[in-house]
């Protein structure tokens, strides 16, 4: 279909810069594990010091990528479904926005003024320009929401009666969420660290501003999910050669993360003081419960993958996993997806793990975290967005995709390489070895006292499979821009796959609106988060003031 | 509608559901694994080990960039230990792997969780949050150990 050459302009810069900015993300991935595993002992490599690079790899992969992917697809998909363009300046205002926020923090992250990680907790204090241009990105991101709901509440006057699409849908849910969490972290940002970090304010209260982060971490986690989750429900059927096995369960699982996103962040703060057993039992349960739409997830798509299968003469009970077109360099979406969804069984298990209350005890901060988010947010969440982000320039841009045969391995080559590096962190992980760490400083330095030998295993797996993923990463980057800057071989325009539904079931109109779902989002909310900031408004003692990292006296 | 075999396994997954949500309110009696929650006073924030009685012990134990104190504790075996935990500047963590401690050290904040010490040997202390520049340095010790006569 067509698109207006503003908005493709648009898109096509939203994937650009990210993708652009990830080759340094990618970059001290790979560093991380090289230092970690001890091969250097040192502090800094390249002029590049391991925290500072640390911040840069989890802002630019973690908030810059998704979220600029996450407007981007929004567009799209808005697009495509309600053949309604999204208003230009709005449009051009939010994009301008989140570049000149990622612009600002990224000078204040690679200048070293603000190497706080980031979750960035104080009294570790960062330039005022690292917490103003995150601010200023997140705001820019929240400016669509309005304008899509402007389009779908047109459509939906235009169409009386008929199911909204299930990626509008998803693109919607997502936004509301974002736009819910948002706002925890804008205050933390605004009200607590800014006037702090400017020196007006002496002192912060870190355990406030540590609830009012993980309000906001925990629902950005199912903001970085739900646009693989469309990508999976609406096109990977369609793709593998099927059909979607249930269209309403996919409705189902929306709304329930709808009203389960927000209200778990306690979760990340079993081991905190100041908030009591009780608020951390019911963030306990009520993860369980945001578990539920992701099984429902697993369960559709495996029948819809079974469906395709058979459809392509798989006979007996699993012959129809080995029919499914992994290597078909005409349909690489698929290839990307399903790598992602076989790491992601191994992501959401450990994810329970995590949120189980008493476990949570041998692994919270160890190396089992990254091991367990690097497959769920570097597993589908990012080989779904690359995916995209490929397939959306090469259509937009009329180009054909450079070095197809390359680019149908990498999702695998990248799948080996996580699952190898996940392995050997979890493994570690579960010895206690410390995430976010310069281990080859010391703990895995023969010279030094700290050494601790029983980690050389774990973290040298973790090497392997990094390096092995550092390869993936970068032969996507020569098939990215390779085809970005390819020669125009089609006519350019926006297109995406659909899947049809194998039970389309008949409308129903609790499924089709908001407004009940968002009610009870918030009461939901409200009974999470209202007993926990009582628990830290109660309990806490004086503030902090802030701290340079480098510097264990107090000072700006 | 749905039929015969859906409502089955629909009625089973429910049942299943019932049983681990009544399975887990059960647990609240037994919330010990879990960082206590403890008014913030002062009295705290002073380092120090203080023995209740020959196999009872408190350690309050204060993190501060980039160390520990006490930076190393001794109680014999078999001690139950209170560890109450704080920081005097950044957010640190408080980790003793082999026994599953696992606490955040937070300015204006008590830590608090309960562990034995049933088996001789030396156990690590880990900071496990990142606390600046020597963040990798920070370790402590625990020697449990028979009494010197």
């Amino acid at each position: 279909m067509n698109v207006s050459r503003s908005l493709r302009n648009v898109i096509i810069i939203e994937l650009f810069v990210p993708i652009t900015l990830l080759i340094l993300g990618i970059y001290h991935g790979l560093m991380q594990v090289v230092y970690r595993a001890g091969v250097i002992h040192q502090s800094s490599a390249v002029k590049l010091d391991y925290y500072r690079g640390l911040t840069a790899h989890g802002v630019i992969n973690a908030i810059v990528l998704t979220t600029f992917f996450a407007v981007a697809f929004g567009h799209a998909t808005m697009l495509f479904y309600m053949k309604k363009e999204p208003n230009k300046q709005l449009s051009w205002l939010s994009l301008g926005l989140m570049v000149f926020g990622t612009l600002m923090a990224a000078w204040a992250i690679l200048a070293g003024k603000a190497s706080v990680l980031y979750t960035f907790y104080p009294p570790l204090k960062g330039h005022p320009c690292f917490y103003l241009g995150t601010a200023l990105l997140i705001v820019g991101s929240r400016i669509p929401l309005f304008d899509w709901l402007r389009i779908y509440r047109e459509w939906k006057r235009e169409n009386p009666g008929v199911k909204v699409p299930l990626a509008v849908l998803g693109t919607l849910v997502n936004f509301i969420i974002w736009f819910v969490c948002t706002l925890a972290v804008a205050y933390e940002v605004l009200v607590l660290l800014l006037p702090w970090a400017m020196g007006w304010n002496p002192t912060v209260n870190v355990t406030l501003a540590r609830t009012l982060f993980w309000f906001f971490g925990h629902a950005l986690v199912y903001f970085w999910l739900l646009p693989a989750y469309i990508m999976f429900y609406t096109m990977l059927p369609k793709l593998a050669g099927g059909k979607l096995y249930s269209d309403l369960a996919g409705r189902i699982a929306l709304f329930g993360f709808l009203l389960l996103s927000v209200p778990v962040g306690v979760h990340h703060q079993f081991s905190d003081p100041n908030i009591s057993s009780t608020t951390k039992w019911l963030s306990t349960i009520l993860t369980f419960g945001v578990a539920i739409p992701s099984f429902i997830t697993a369960f559709t798509l495996s029948a819809s993958l079974e469906y395709a299968g058979r459809q392509r003469g798989a006979k007996g009970l699993l012959g129809w996993f080995g029919k499914l077109p992994y290597l078909d360099s005409n349909r690489y979406l698929f290839g990307y997806m399903i790598a992602g969804l076989i790491l992601f069984i191994f992501g959401g298990f450990t994810g329970i793990v995590n949120s189980s209350y008493a476990l949570n005890n041998v692994v919270h901060n160890t190396a089992f975290l990254p091991g367990h988010f690097h497959m769920t947010v570097a597993g589908p969440v990012f080989l779904a967005m690359i995916a995209m982000s490929l397939h959306l320039i090469a259509t937009l841009r009329g180009r054909k995709i450079f070095m197809p045969k390359i680019n149908v391995i990498i999702p695998y080559l990248w799948m080996v390489g996580v699952l190898i590096f996940s392995f050997g962190l979890m493994w570690g992980g579960l010895m206690g070895e410390p995430r976010r760490t310069n281990l080859g400083m010391t703990y895995l330095n023969p010279q030094h006292e700290l050494y601790t030998p029983q980690w050389v295993p774990s973290t040298m797996l973790a090497l392997a499979g990094g390096t092995i993923m550092f390869i993936a990463g970068m032969l996507y980057f020569v098939v990215f821009f390779g085809t970005f800057f390819g020669k125009k071989a089609e006519t350019a325009g926006l297109d995406l796959p659909v899947s049809e539904a194998y039970h389309d079931e008949k409308m129903v109109p609790l499924f089709n609106g908001f407004r009940p779902w968002i009610i009870v989002m918030i009461v939901i909310i409200l009974i999470a988060y209202v007993p926990a900031l009582v628990d830290v408004l109660s309990n806490s003692g004086p503030g902090a003031p802030p701290h340079l990292p480098h510097n264990p006296l107090p000072g700006l | 509608m749905l039929d015969k075999f859906e409502i089955k396994v629909l009625r089973i997954s429910g049942l299943l559901i019932v049983v681990f949500l009544f399975a887990y309110c059960m647990l609240p009696a037994k919330r010990r694994w879990v960082t206590e929650c403890i008014p913030y006073d002062k009295a705290y924030t002073e380092p120090r080990v203080t023995k209740i009685d020959a196999k009872t012990y408190q350690v309050f134990a204060v993190a501060q960039m980039w160390s520990f104190e006490p930076a190393s504790i001794t109680v014999p075996p078999g001690s139950e230990v209170d560890f109450y935990v704080t920081s005097k500047d950044v957010v640190h963590g408080f980790n003793i792997a082999e026994r599953n401690v696992n606490m955040m050290a937070v300015y204006g904040g008590i830590s608090k969780t309960t562990v034995k010490f049933p088996e001789p040997g030396v156990y690590k202390i880990t900071c496990h949050e990142y606390c600046g520049t020597g963040h990798q340095n920070m370790q402590a010790e625990i020697i449990v150990d028979f009494p010197k006569p």
